[in-house]
Formats: structure tokens, C-alpha cells, sequence
């Protein structure tokens, strides 16, 4: 009886992943191209992602997903779990703009005064000469929001995506011990962690650059 | 007299109402080396920005050879590879090994390919005698290799003129000798040089000419032993006793401190 609990609530494993895989990056790619527009970019469009940030930031993550989710499945047709990974995704962004304005305003002026210097255009100094090592700086804070998607990857089941949480939930209905199902659950969430920070761990030693 | 390769004309800058230049009008000519000094504050570091047009002059005409770079059309980031610059607190790239930062102009700026690349990267190391260095990062290296790292970041895009902002000022004392070395040997090679420093041993040696500026404006311009010897000022043979009071004046010396 336990191990076949355990095992159905193990099945949601793939989802809680497969949803932290499509949010984390997405939510990268967006995080990164905004807090880049938000340091360099123009005045007006900077502002613009500024009350972007905020809003991601200043509502919670439940409620950004209702709505995220019915604006996005009501105009493409997308499955509730791609729905809610983008979601969560989007919600990601906010957080992860902020981690790489941090990283990005962390580099002091000279760097980007030196690489001007010697004729490198701004993009092109802002990609391999500030970028670089923006993101070496990024890697400590970066690893919370990392930690931050896969327990909010729960949220989902909000939705009706059948991931851990939900199944857990099921669990704890069908068999009256919510203890053992939650606790499951707990440790799935636990190990997962683990195992993505010390992926982040082995990257941010890998990038160490020596002697700083 | 050989071709203008820096000409500057009625140069000015104001930060808030504080003028910082005013009507600076100078030339330097091909394998000049030309060591501009003067009190802090009194815009030098300014007037090296503007020329390779890190900061926007209010007013003047700067050219480089015979072309006009202060017109709005201007292409900046070329302006800038033809002008090298050596800062006071070396800014070399810190993710970047010595080479790596040699090369990342010539690949990513000049847009040569990578075997290339290196090639002239670890000439231009071999130039300023850090070749053993190449593989190692600033932070691992001490403050004359940094610098002479970043003279040799700026020598690789073949500049027709390098500025130096106080290269030496944020030094201790005993490296300061091996960055004088190279710039020695830079300026006996005919590299035309435009030097902001407070070595006076240097530039008594090597300038061909001494700027003398204070509050703003150019107060003498001559050769070493005219501004040493016979100053048309009163207030360039004050500046010039008492600094040469402060950072010595033997050439093999280190000099007496940073600034």
C-alpha cells in the first residue's frame, strides 16, 4: 500500500521536473534580455520592464498563474501543463531580471569604458565583456530562484496538472494518512533541490575565475 | 616636421557650471611622445576622454591625421581603435586570461580570425616581456604585469597613438620602473605617445615635449629642458620643483609614491 503510494506520487516526479525545466530557462531567456534592456536600454522601455518586474514581484505567484493561465489558454491552445510551465515561467522573469540587474550593475563602469577603449561596439562589449562576468556574480543568487521555481512548480496542480502536490493530494483523500503522503511528497521536493544545487554548485566552480 | 597625427582645437568641457577645459588648442605630431602635466583636478584625465571621445567635448574640433572626429557622422568605435588608452587603475577584462585579453580586440573588434589572433596577441605580450604570463588572469598577476598587460591590449590594435591616463599612479612604488621601461622603449620605437603622468623623470627623459596645464587651460607647452630650465611661467617652475620634490627625480628610481 505505501509503496504503490509512494510510487504514484513518485510518477508526478517527471511533471514537477518537465515544468521547472520549461520555466527555468524561459523564465531565463526573458530575465536576462529585460534586466539588459533595463541597464542599458532607453529610458522609456527601461521603465517599462521596471513596472514589468514589479508587477511579476507584488502579486502572488497563485494568482499571477490564474490569470496567466487564462490569458494564455485562451488565446493559443496549449495543454495545462505547457500553460503553466510558461506561466511560471513569466512569473520567473520578474525575479530572475532582478538577480541580473544586480550582476550586471555589479560590474564597475570601467569595464565597459576599457572594452569601448579599444573600438568594441556597446553591444558587443555588453556581451563579452560585461555578460561574462555578470553572470559568474549571478550564479549564488540565481540558485534561490532556482530552488524557488521547482517548489512553485507545485502551483501547478492548481491547475489540474497531475504533479506531485496534486497527487500527494489524491493520495492523502483516498488512503486518510496525509502525514505519510505529504511527507513523500516533502522529500521528493527535497531530493530534487539537492540535486539542482549541486548542479549549480559543480557550475559555479567550474566558471570560478582564478584568483578572485 | 612629421604629420599631425592629434590635433586639438579650442577644446572645452563643462561638468555642471564648472568648466573643466577651456579653449585647449594643441598638436601632436607622429612619434611625438608628449607628457602633459599638471595639478589634480585640472582636467587632464578629461581632456584624454574627450580625444578618443569617451566624453563628449561642449565645444572645440578634434582631428585624428587629417579627418575631423568630433562631427556628429563620426563613427566612434573606429575613432577608437585607432586610438589606444591605458588607464590609471588598468581595467583589464578580470574573466579573461593576459592573452585572452590581448585578443579579444583583434577577434571581436578587428574581427581577425583566432590562430591570427594569437599570433599578434603573444608578440605584443613578448613586447612588453610577459609571454610566460599569457596564461595567467589579473588576479594573479601583480599591478606593473596588469599594466603592462593592458599596454599590450592597447598596442595589439595598432593604434596611431596611445593615451595613458597616470599609468603609473596607482602603483606601488616598486613597479613602477618596469611600466616606465616599456613606455621607454614604446616612444624610442616612434610610437606616438600622449602621457598623462606625474613621473617627472620620464618625461625630463623621454618627452619631446611637456605640456604644463592647470585650472583648466594649457599654460606652457615646450620642450623639457625649456619648461625645466626656463620656464616663460612662474607657476610652471613652481609646479615643476615641487613635484619634482615629491616623486624624485632619478630615472632609476621608482619614484617616491603613488598619487
Amino acid at each position: 500500500m505505501l509503496i504503490e503510494s509512494a510510487k504514484f506520487i513518485l510518477m508526478g516526479t517527471g511533471i514537477t521536473i518537465g515544468v521547472t525545466a520549461i520555466a527555468l530557462p524561459f523564465g531565463f531567456l526573458v530575465g536576462l534580455l529585460f534586466s539588459m534592456i533595463r541597464v542599458y536600454g532607453n529610458p522609456t522601455i527601461s521603465r517599462i520592464v521596471a513596472l514589468y518586474s514589479t508587477v511579476m514581484r507584488g502579486v502572488p505567484p497563485i494568482v499571477l498563474l490564474f490569470l496567466l493561465y487564462f490569458v494564455i489558454a485562451g488565446s493559443i491552445n496549449l495543454s495545462p501543463f505547457l500553460a503553466g510551465s510558461f506561466a511560471l515561467g513569466i512569473i520567473s522573469s520578474g525575479y530572475q531580471l532582478e538577480i541580473f540587474r544586480g550582476g550586471l550593475q555589479s560590474i564597475g563602469s570601467g569595464q565597459m569604458m576599457a572594452a569601448r577603449s579599444i573600438g568594441m561596439t556597446k553591444n558587443r562589449s555588453i556581451w563579452f565583456i560585461i555578460l561574462p562576468q555578470a553572470l559568474r556574480i549571478s550564479i549564488p543568487s540565481w540558485s534561490n530562484e532556482v530552488a524557488t521555481v521547482i517548489k512553485d512548480s507545485s502551483l501547478v496542480y492548481a491547475i489540474g496538472v497531475a504533479e506531485i502536490l496534486r497527487r500527494a493530494q489524491y493520495v492523502s483523500a483516498r488512503t486518510y494518512q496525509p502525514f505519510l503522503a505529504f511527507s513523500v511528497a516533502a522529500v521528493i521536493y527535497y531530493a530534487i533541490n539537492l540535486v539542482a544545487n549541486r548542479l549549480i554548485k559543480i557550475v559555479e566552480d567550474r566558471t570560478r575565475i582564478p584568483a578572485t | 616636421m612629421t604629420e599631425p597625427i592629434i590635433k586639438v582645437q579650442d577644446l572645452s568641457k563643462c561638468y555642471g557650471d564648472k568648466q573643466i577645459l577651456k579653449n585647449i588648442t594643441f598638436t601632436v605630431h607622429e612619434s611625438d611622445t608628449i607628457v602633459l602635466i599638471g595639478p589634480s583636478g585640472t582636467g587632464k584625465s578629461t581632456l584624454l576622454r574627450c580625444i578618443n571621445l569617451l566624453t563628449k567635448a561642449d565645444g572645440g574640433r578634434i582631428w585624428l591625421g587629417d579627418e575631423e572626429i568630433t562631427v556628429p557622422e563620426i563613427n566612434e568605435d573606429v575613432v577608437r581603435r585607432n586610438i589606444g588608452m591605458v588607464f590609471q587603475d588598468f581595467l583589464l577584462f578580470n574573466h579573461l586570461t593576459a592573452m585572452g585579453n590581448v585578443k579579444i580586440g583583434l577577434t571581436k573588434v578587428l574581427e581577425l580570425d583566432d590562430e591570427e589572433a594569437e599570433r599578434i596577441a603573444m608578440d605584443q605580450l613578448k613586447r612588453v616581456g610577459l609571454e610566460e604570463n599569457a596564461e595567467q588572469y589579473p588576479g594573479q598577476l601583480s599591478g606593473g604585469q596588469k599594466q603592462r598587460v593592458a599596454i599590450a591590449r592597447s598596442l595589439a590594435m595598432n593604434p596611431r597613438v596611445i593615451l595613458f591616463d597616470e599609468p603609473t599612479s596607482a602603483l606601488d612604488p616598486e613597479l613602477i620602473g618596469e611600466v616606465l621601461e616599456v613606455m621607454k622603449m614604446l616612444a624610442q620605437e616612434g610610437m606616438t605617445m600622449l602621457v598623462v603622468t606625474h613621473e617627472i623623470g620620464f618625461a625630463r627623459e623621454v618627452a619631446d615635449r611637456i605640456i604644463f596645464m592647470e585650472h583648466g587651460v594649457i599654460v606652457e607647452d615646450g620642450p623639457p629642458q625649456d619648461l625645466f630650465y626656463s620656464p616663460k611661467e612662474e607657476r610652471t617652475r613652481e609646479f615643476l620643483w615641487k613635484i619634482s620634490e615629491l616623486y624624485g627625480s632619478s630615472d632609476d628610481e621608482a619614484g617616491a609614491g603613488g598619487g
